[in-house]
């Protein structure tokens, strides 16, 4: 820590303090009590389309690795093919795809607009999460591809060797130490989810990206709502790379 | 001669005529759309390799106050979404352009969509181009760098001949997710206005209601150029790696 504490460094800071300083001074801040509700509710949707999608999309990621790490060809290919179209297109063009497509589908299916399913299919947070959860799953079955193959193969063996079965071999050997050797790449992966979360403003889910959209609309204020945006941002990337910090901290010991 | 084949699916011949080049077609359009995405990566991705041998060299060799703005610089720019970047920067960059003009006694201008973005992702790419290549540049053995040193040449001269061509193949894989990335970067312009592929597919997907034709299509466009540049990026590597079998990184 004492590392840390360099002159320079505590001039740089106290620059930046000042920074904050004359920002708080002399820019326009009167907006956010009038928005602090709106923002709230912004914010925990972020924090559980975020969420979800992370648990939604890893949960296809396990099958989509594995698939492609040791499955046969009429499952590996079709996984390898998912992933290759998934990270060749841009978020945006898949969120839009399945907003504006499926979308303008389903109401032409009396079967699916009387079903007990349509009062959710007519909002918009469905279409955002399944295409953050899809976006999640593609690049995480890659992560999760390389990461199943890397465990050494006569680890697998040994345990086969002590008479584990196939699923007790994956759950006890395989999975963990996969999960171990994938965990750096997950944290860095996580924090890009996060970042596009902001897209899904684009088909009228009212995120914490929006809510400042909106300040701008209406107050014509530019920076401010931006500025107090990114710090957001910001403060959840710190929290998820403290997080995967710990857990690979926690989880990581003796791996070569 | 397609016949058959539209008799078997009808829906083909719509998109199929949707898709035509000629204006009833929109695909006029979407190849348009295609060619400013791909100028605005290129200059992008040029640009934030530009930026990111400054940062690299600035990291590894700066005074304490170079690193550790530019330690903030990619802290920053990889914590936050890249769309807000992109507000901020726009933003931010035409009003001080037209302040820097104004105070010069210029009338102040418009800033081109293409200049914004290129400038804006290049900044952002440059972030990661930082990180990517200072990674690569630390791994080139020490010894090589003191024996180019001991041979008299300058910092510059160890830098053309030793450094650079020690760190591209290991930088490459770096480079080329880079690459992709800045190809994939581009739709977020859609959302300021700039008429790239995916802005001109909502726009053609919107006035004929052909959600799926024009969606899938632009996927297709965006998945060749990902391929095609994946192919270029490995025939690079392959040549780059000559003669360092065994050397990976």
């Amino acid at each position: 820590m004492r590392d840390f504490w360099q002159p320079h460094r505590i001039g740089l800071i106290a620059l930046a303090l000042g920074l904050c300083v004359w920002a708080a001074l002399t820019m326009r801040w009167d907006w956010i009590p009038r928005y602090a509700g709106l923002g709230l509710e912004g914010l925990w949707r972020t924090l559980w389309l975020l969420g979800l999608s992370l648990v939604i999309g890893f949960a296809m990621a396990l099958p989509l690795g594995l698939a492609q790490a040791a499955g046969p060809v009429w499952l590996a290919a079709p996984a390898r093919w998912f992933c290759t179209v998934i990270r060749g297109t841009p978020l945006l063009l898949q969120i839009w795809l399945i907003y504006f497509g499926l979308g303008s589908l389903f109401p032409q299916f009396p079967a699916i607009r009387q079903s007990e399913l349509w009062p959710y299919l007519r909002q918009a947070w469905p279409y955002a999460l399944l295409a953050l959860s899809l976006s999640y799953a593609g690049y995480e079955g890659e992560v999760m591809r390389g990461a199943f193959k890397s465990v050494p193969h006569g680890q697998l063996e040994a345990a086969r060797a002590f008479g584990l079965g196939r699923f007790a071999v994956f759950r006890r050997i395989w999975l963990p130490q996969a999960l171990a050797r994938a965990l750096p790449t997950l944290g860095g992966e996580t924090v890009l989810q996060l970042k596009a979360t902001p897209l899904v403003a684009t088909i009228t889910v009212i995120e914490i990206y929006s809510v400042a959209s909106r300040v701008r609309q209406d107050t014509f204020i530019i920076y401010e709502p931006l500025l107090l945006l990114a710090l957001v941002y910001m403060a959840i990337a710190g929290a998820i790379a403290l997080g995967f910090r710990w857990l690979e901290r926690r989880f990581t010991p003796g791996l070569g | 001669m397609l016949d058959w084949l539209y008799s078997l699916w009808p829906g083909l011949e719509t998109s199929v005529t949707l898709l035509s080049l000629e204006p009833p077609g929109w695909g006029g359009n979407l190849l348009r759309g295609a060619m400013n995405s791909l100028i605005i990566a290129l200059g992008a991705f040029a640009l934030g390799c530009l930026i990111g041998i400054g940062g690299a060299l600035g990291k590894l060799g700066g005074g304490p106050v170079t690193r550790d703005l530019l330690a903030v610089y990619t802290t920053v720019v990889r914590a936050v979404p890249e769309l807000i970047l992109i507000l901020i920067l726009y933003y931010a960059g035409t009003d001080l352009l037209n302040q820097a003009l104004r105070a010069f006694g210029y009338r102040p201008v418009e800033i081109s969509g293409l200049a914004a973005g290129i400038g804006v992702l290049g900044v952002v790419q440059g972030a990661y181009a930082t990180e990517v290549l200072r990674g690569a540049i630390q791994s080139v053995p020490r010894g090589q760098l003191e024996a180019a040193r001991a041979y008299g040449m300058t910092r510059f001269q160890t830098f053309r001949r030793v450094t650079a061509p020690a760190m591209l193949p290991l930088a490459l894989p770096g480079l080329s997710n880079l690459w992709l990335i800045a190809t994939k970067d581009t739709a977020l312009l859609a959302i300021v206005g700039f008429s790239e592929l995916t802005l001109e597919t909502r726009q053609a997907a919107g006035s004929t209601r052909a959600y799926f034709t024009f969606f899938l299509a632009a996927g297709a466009l965006y998945l060749i150029m990902t391929l095609v540049s994946g192919r270029i990026f490995g025939w690079i590597e392959a040549r780059f790696r000559r003669g360092q079998a065994g050397a990976r990184a």
